[in-house]
């Protein structure tokens, strides 16, 4: 099967778009350069395409229980209007996917944003499921092929989208959802984001997402709005210390390994994966995901390359890149448990080299508090 | 359209050669860094390094991927670019002048003969264009 594009790749290829083949996509991977596209992210705007991602809507009287189990989170505690990260697990409580699920205002649906190379292994899992509880009156519709979705990023992100919007979007806090027009066109705007700047991820109808691109690109040339490829979404999404699913999740990683116990709402109940995660949790998960930085020059440490402490090898590197905002090569890395402290050393081997690197903790990069939202 | 210098020569690797006398100084083609994106580190050989023509003497690398430097002739390396070393982003802005990348004292200038001219190396280009 050749790959499939997204409506705005003829927009891609006039912006001079470089492609990569990603999940089955032929996406931009970078425009004028990742560092020049990471860094106006950081300081001005930046507007993605994502449309390979999967959107899936579950509706039904028993959609809230069927996600409450299917799911480590709250979803009772989304009001309407308001959205959560979380994760589909295995009973071995690892990891499925990574997800945001999103009570969408005005209805009685949830919608679940996930990954794109996960996207028909999700509707399987969550189809199998849902066939295992025929008491659940529950309807599973893959919205992803009549959705268009893009990323706004930025300190710059409010104004220039507030321009498209007669919607206050300083009403609307972070992991807030509502649905409104953008440029005249029907979109649901979350707050939303994986750069760990503010911004807002925007969905709309998949033959209207053409006209909601040229709008944004318009309104934000005037604040240095540029266009964002994927190179750049990973540096970004690294330096926030975000997982990407594959690298710091998967099937035999849980979310307590990827230090991200806290998606975990242990006094909801029963979920799938919970016997499994409470082991972990009682014993102690055996390996950590650590943050590092290189100490000495070296190379980028990419994904699998062996991690020492004290000559002995403790894991892999789970991504690494250089951060434009820092100056220095990061990387997680996920190492057994006793090696894992921040401030202690590692050795990342780096082709035939063992370069010399040091733990942090993460996030490496956090934005200023004035840019962040309080409400 | 990547740069493609006169009197330079080049090989079907992306490095290219400048002969100064019986040394060739030698770097990577612009089609070679628009290909890698932002250059972000290089590993170079040491002076006193003696290389055969195809070896691989060195790394490029960027932000997407690590790449292999070749050799485009065998000798001793006379020289390496350590300014190049600490602004790897030289690469990227000026892939034939600051950034040559290593010095090498030839053992069998004839080698430089068997490289491809300017004119065939834009073919060559063209040629991996079209097969993309």
């Amino acid at each position: 099967m050749s790959p499939k594009v997204t409506p705005l790749y003829e927009r891609h290829r006039a912006l001079g778009a470089r492609f990569i083949e990603f999940a089955g996509w032929t996406m931009p991977v970078q425009y004028e350069g990742i560092i020049s596209e990471h860094l106006a992210v950081r300081t001005r705007a930046g507007l993605f395409d994502l449309g390979h991602m999967g959107q899936v809507i579950v509706r039904g009287k028993d959609a809230l229980p069927f996600l409450q189990y299917l799911t480590p989170n709250d979803v009772a505690a989304l009001s309407p209007g308001k959205a959560q990260y979380s994760m589909f697990l295995y009973s071995s409580g690892g990891v499925v996917d990574d997800i945001i699920v999103y009570r969408v205002p005005d209805t009685a649906e949830y919608l679940v944003v996930v990954n794109a190379a996960n996207t028909e292994k999700d509707l399987e899992w969550l189809n199998d499921h849902r066939s295992q509880h025929p008491e659940w009156s529950v309807e599973i519709e893959d919205m992803s092929a009549r959705t268009g979705m893009l990323a706004l990023q930025g300190p710059l992100a409010e104004p220039i989208l507030q321009h498209l919007t007669s919607f206050d979007l300083g009403t609307l806090p972070s992991f807030g959802i509502v649905r409104t027009e953008v440029a005249g066109i029907a979109t649901l705007v979350a707050r939303t984001g994986y750069t760990g700047e503010d911004g807002f991820e925007c969905y709309c109808p998949i033959e209207r997402v053409v006209d909601l691109w040229d709008a944004i690109l318009e309104a934000g040339q005037p604040l240095g709005l540029v266009p964002v490829g994927l190179g750049a979404r990973d540096t970004l999404r690294i330096e926030a210390g975000l997982p990407l699913y594959g690298n710091e999740l998967s099937p035999e990683i849980t979310p307590l390994e990827a230090g991200l116990g806290w998606v975990i709402a242990w006094q909801k109940g029963a979920f799938l994966g919970r016997e499994a995660l409470e082991r972990q949790r009682d014993q102690g998960p055996p390996r950590r995901l650590v943050g590092f930085e290189l100490v000495e020059r070296g190379g980028i440490p990419r994904h699998g390359y062996p991690v020492q402490f004290e000559s002995d090898v403790v894991g892999t590197v789970t991504s690494g890149t250089v951060s434009p905002t820092l100056g220095k090569t990061i990387g997680m890395a996920l190492i057994a448990r006793h090696a894992a402290a921040p401030g202690r050393p590692l050795e990342i081997l780096i082709r035939d080299r063992l370069v010399k690197a040091v733990q942090v903790k993460l996030p490496f990069y956090r934005r200023s508090r004035s840019t962040s939202r309080s409400v | 359209m990547a740069e493609v210098r006169d009197g330079l020569r080049y090989t079907r690797t992306h490095e290219w050669v400048r002969i100064e006398g019986d040394v060739a100084v030698v770097g990577v083609t612009d089609f070679a860094q628009s290909e890698l994106g932002d250059i972000t580190y290089l590993e170079l050989p040491e002076p006193g390094t003696t290389v055969k023509q195809g070896d691989s003497m060195g790394v490029i690398e960027s932000v997407k991927a690590a790449s292999d430097i070749y050799a485009p002739v065998s000798g001793e390396v006379i020289e390496a670019n350590k300014a190049v070393v600490d602004s790897p982003e030289l690469v990227n802005k000026s892939p034939y002048d600051d950034a040559w990348l290593v010095k090498i004292k030839l053992s069998a200038p004839e080698e430089v003969d068997r490289l491809m001219d300017a004119e065939a190396y834009r073919k060559f280009l063209a040629e991996t264009a079209a097969m993309a």
